[in-house]
């Protein structure tokens, strides 16, 4: 049982377990919980002690979309550098494949780290501006 | 019993086994979470130069039991003005992922034949990664679900903040792999037992300060703790929660922490490894495997005192003091590790 697909199995046992656990504190809370009378007071959204004032989801800065879309520029990165981290150290200790796992990858970076300056000079990681 | 045993089939044994390793792992890692909570109460008591939790029981080590009663027994309300569905998911998309997380860490050499490792995963830290990112969800949709003004601002004040760290999380440990070669934790592991200096925080301190940056922020403790700051949002993304459904945002963050400790001491600190008396080698015997766990779990607790520790020593950082260091600092620090790493190893080929 040494595949990597029999490996799988602990993690759906383990994703059973954690639901189970979780689901299950929820569901004793409810069971548990004291039964409480529902006023008005009590249904109105927490600000404070005041009463609420205008809708509950407020308008909020475009700042956090471009963080957003940034966030997956950059991930998209991460994820191509993974498989080359693990390929690297075995391309390297033969003559052929050496110079090409290097600068392979040291090209995709100077192009992304241009990327990056640019960001840079828009101004887009300047969350004051 | 052995006979019986011995006439199972081999999937059985497996799945046996398995079982055997999940349950107590994860009843571990929720009893680390309860007394967790109090070691942190007490030290800040004593930092604070206060008593702390010390009437339940002897110590106060009896708190955790008192703190799940009340939290159990306590008006599970959900008020009128939230979306149902999302209100009810959200605790749980925050307590599952952290307790998913611990599937890979090998947290002993072995006991008997198993290796101490729930799920021997050759893609390793890959799941760790994509467990993590799910954590976010959890938090985003808490605070989607209030429908509140400051739970909003929190759910979305800490997606920012985690999206923007998990860029830095994931390119501080690529030099890592570019040295080991391998994925598997049990790999990293491995490589980690040549002597006390070839645990990896000394081979890359520098991915080991950003990725300790990067977990402090990802688990919204202090200085990162802007989603929940009291005094701006009055706790954040879990206002609208009470009873048990508040304690599993709260545990959920203590996994969280547990979980980013465990990954430090696996990638960095050479895992159930000591560097003396030949305890960096798989155990032969039964005691050996508990020593092993043992030293996991001493290595766990020095880095969750770090955790609770600097909660006391640093302000809060601002929103924008936070975004430059995430987008300014670590990143470009990272991606220049990298290539720093790579050209060495190449120039040494």
């Amino acid at each position: 049982m040494d595949s990597q697909v029999a490996q799988y199995v602990p993690v759906l046992m383990l994703i059973g377990l954690a639901v189970l656990i979780t689901g299950g504190m929820m569901v004793v809370s409810v069971l548990l919980g004291k039964r409480g009378r529902r006023t008005t007071i009590k249904d109105t959204a927490y600000e404070c002690g005041m009463l609420p004032v205008g809708a509950g989801n407020t308008r909020l800065s475009v700042k956090f979309h471009l963080v957003a879309m940034l966030f997956i520029l950059f991930d998209i990165e991460v994820v191509f550098l993974y498989p080359w981290a693990v390929v690297f150290k075995r391309m390297l200790a033969h003559p052929d494949t050496a110079n090409l796992i290097f600068f392979a990858m040291l090209s995709f970076l100077g192009v992304l780290f241009v990327g990056y300056l640019y960001a840079l000079k828009k101004k887009a990681f300047d969350w004051t501006h | 019993m052995m006979n019986w045993f011995n006439n199972l089939s081999p999937t059985s044994q497996f799945v046996l086994f398995s079982a055997l390793k999940v349950v107590p792992a994860v009843l571990v890692m929720l009893f680390i979470v309860a007394y967790i909570v109090l070691v942190e109460r007490r030290l800040c008591a004593f930092i604070q130069d206060r008593v702390g939790p010390n009437r339940a029981g002897p110590l106060g080590l009896l708190q955790p039991m008192a703190d799940a009663v009340k939290a159990f027994l306590k008006e599970d309300f959900m008020p009128a003005h939230v979306r149902p569905v999302y209100y009810w998911l959200a605790p749980a998309l925050v307590m599952i992922p952290s307790l998913l997380t611990l599937a890979v860490i090998p947290f002993g050499s072995q006991l008997g034949s198993q290796k101490m490792v729930v799920a021997d995963l050759n893609v390793g830290i890959l799941y760790t990664f994509g467990i993590v990112s799910l954590g976010v969800y959890g938090i985003v949709l808490a605070g989607y679900a209030a429908n509140s003004k400051y739970p909003f601002m929190g759910g979305i004040r800490a997606s920012a903040q985690m999206i923007s760290y998990e860029v830095a999380m994931g390119l501080s440990v690529i030099p890592l792999f570019l040295l080991v070669g391998d994925l598997n934790l049990s790999t990293v592991i491995g490589d980690q037992t040549h002597g006390l200096f070839s645990w990896l925080v000394f081979r890359q301190p520098l991915a080991f300060a950003i990725f300790l940056c990067a977990a402090f922020a990802e688990t919204n403790r202090t200085p990162f703790d802007l989603p929940e700051a009291e005094q701006e949002l009055a706790g954040g993304y879990n206002v609208e929660y009470s009873s048990m459904k508040f304690a599993l945002f709260f545990m959920g963050e203590y996994a969280n922490m547990i979980a980013a400790s465990a990954m430090m001491v696996t990638l960095f600190f050479g895992g159930w490894t000591l560097p003396f008396f030949g305890l960096d080698q798989p155990a032969a015997t039964v005691l050996g495997g508990l020593v092993h766990i043992g030293i996991f779990l001493a290595k766990l607790l020095v880095l969750l005192v770090l955790f609770i520790w600097v909660r006391w020593m640093w302000p809060r950082f601002r929103y924008d003091q936070l975004m430059n260091l995430g987008w300014k600092g670590l990143v470009p620090l990272a991606l220049a590790n990298i290539v720093v790493t790579a050209t060495w190893l190449w120039l040494k080929s």
